[in-house]
């Protein structure tokens, strides 16, 4: 079948997760909206590589999924660290750089 | 073909459900939903090894790992209704609706004409022409991820370590703090009393009975309580406590089911608990 449906879907999902991120308040919520995000592209890319006819599209999702789950340690060692020190994980309530 | 239709409305709708979901353990399963309709959907493209990949590291350890810092955080800590910027959320759905819009319709009008397909990426199998690319174009790339990788271990450990300001309170320094409370403050020295009304119920989230017909407040935990689950004793247990009583005694105390009398125990019928819900 034509690449174009899976591309719609991705850049449904990128839309989704786009919005999640601007809306919700949780931070953990925040990160699973980053990570929806970069699931639709690796979505894109791999449709990108069906579509060419070479893998490089596939090479490209791989190492987007190791960045994803660097990304991921660090970011929920931070929400760690300021859940402990301001007993919250929302996002708003870390502003003390704004005063 | 006949997969894709079928999963992209689900990942679409668990998608949505991310966005509206009031409890952060809700949105983390929603995600799984769609993680593992992405791998269906790299399976169905001619990316067996992603697929796994996709189900092992996102499905099985990013998840997992979201899970884990949901309990240790608090499964409780929900989002408020409250908007700090005026409009904020509206004005989050319009741009996302128009950035949805123009992406779709963008990616709509391209002509990506006929996919070439993977059979002959694909001729000596998938994985040895992944790796084949992964070690010789892509080689440099590689090895910085797993530089990456390294830093990332180092950064989470380092950020998740805490450093033990006061020393380790060891059993004797423990009862001699007990010691001191029942010295100053006049503090019960024994061990606080156990839940549970004739053990009939699931004991730990029923106070017991004090002689006189009164919950013991402490005989139940303070998590339970917060979180409004601990039942009253049953009115008929309380009764029958009291009818055994040679004297006929009524209990003084306040009991089970009486409102009125209830000052400041809340676990009882209709009471409403802390957070606001009633507790039966």
């Amino acid at each position: 079948m034509s690449g174009s449906p899976f591309l719609v879907l991705s850049a449904i999902l990128f839309t989704i997760g786009c919005v999640g991120v601007l809306t919700r308040r949780n931070a953990i919520v925040v990160f699973m909206c980053v990570e929806l995000m970069l699931n639709a592209s690796n979505l894109a890319l791999v449709t990108f590589a069906r579509v060419n006819g070479n893998l490089d599209g596939q090479v490209a999702a791989f190492f987007v999924m190791v960045v994803a789950a660097a990304e991921v340690v660090v970011g929920l060692a931070i929400i760690m660290t300021i859940f402990r020190t301001r007993r919250s994980a929302s996002v708003d309530d870390a502003s003390l750089l704004k005063y | 073909m006949v997969a894709f239709w079928i999963l992209s409305p689900i990942m679409v709708l668990a998608a949505l459900g991310l966005l509206f979901a009031r409890k952060a353990v809700h949105a983390a399963l929603l995600l799984a939903v769609v993680m593992i309709g992405l791998s269906v959907l790299y399976l169905v493209q001619d990316a067996p090894f992603l697929f796994t990949v996709q189900i092992i590291v996102y499905t099985g350890a990013i998840l997992m790992l979201f899970l884990f810092v949901l309990m240790l955080v608090g499964v409780d800590a929900s989002d408020s209704i409250v908007e700090t910027i005026r409009g904020q959320r509206l004005m989050a759905v319009g741009v996302g609706l128009l950035f949805g819009v123009v992406l779709v319709v963008l990616v709509g009008q391209v002509a990506l004409g006929t996919p070439t397909g993977l059979a002959q990426a694909n001729a000596d199998g998938n994985l040895p022409g992944l790796a084949q690319l992964l070690f010789s174009k892509y080689v440099f790339a590689f090895e910085a991820t797993s530089a990456l990788l390294i830093t990332a271990a180092v950064g989470a450990m380092v950020l998740a370590h805490r450093e033990r300001i006061t020393p380790k309170l060891t059993q004797a320094d423990r009862a001699a703090q007990r010691m001191r409370d029942y010295a100053e403050k006049g503090t019960h020295l024994g061990p606080l009393p156990s839940p549970g009304v004739f053990a009939r119920h699931n004991a730990v989230d029923t106070p017991a009975l004090l002689p006189d017909g009164t919950p013991a407040q402490t005989s139940v935990s303070r998590i339970l309580m917060t979180h409004g689950t601990v039942k009253p004793a049953p009115r008929h247990d309380i009764e029958q406590l009291t009818a055994t009583m040679d004297d006929g005694a009524r209990p003084r105390g306040p009991i089970d089911g009486d409102p009125t009398v209830h000052g400041e125990t809340e676990n009882v019928d209709g009471a409403p608990t802390p957070d606001g819900r009633s507790s039966s």
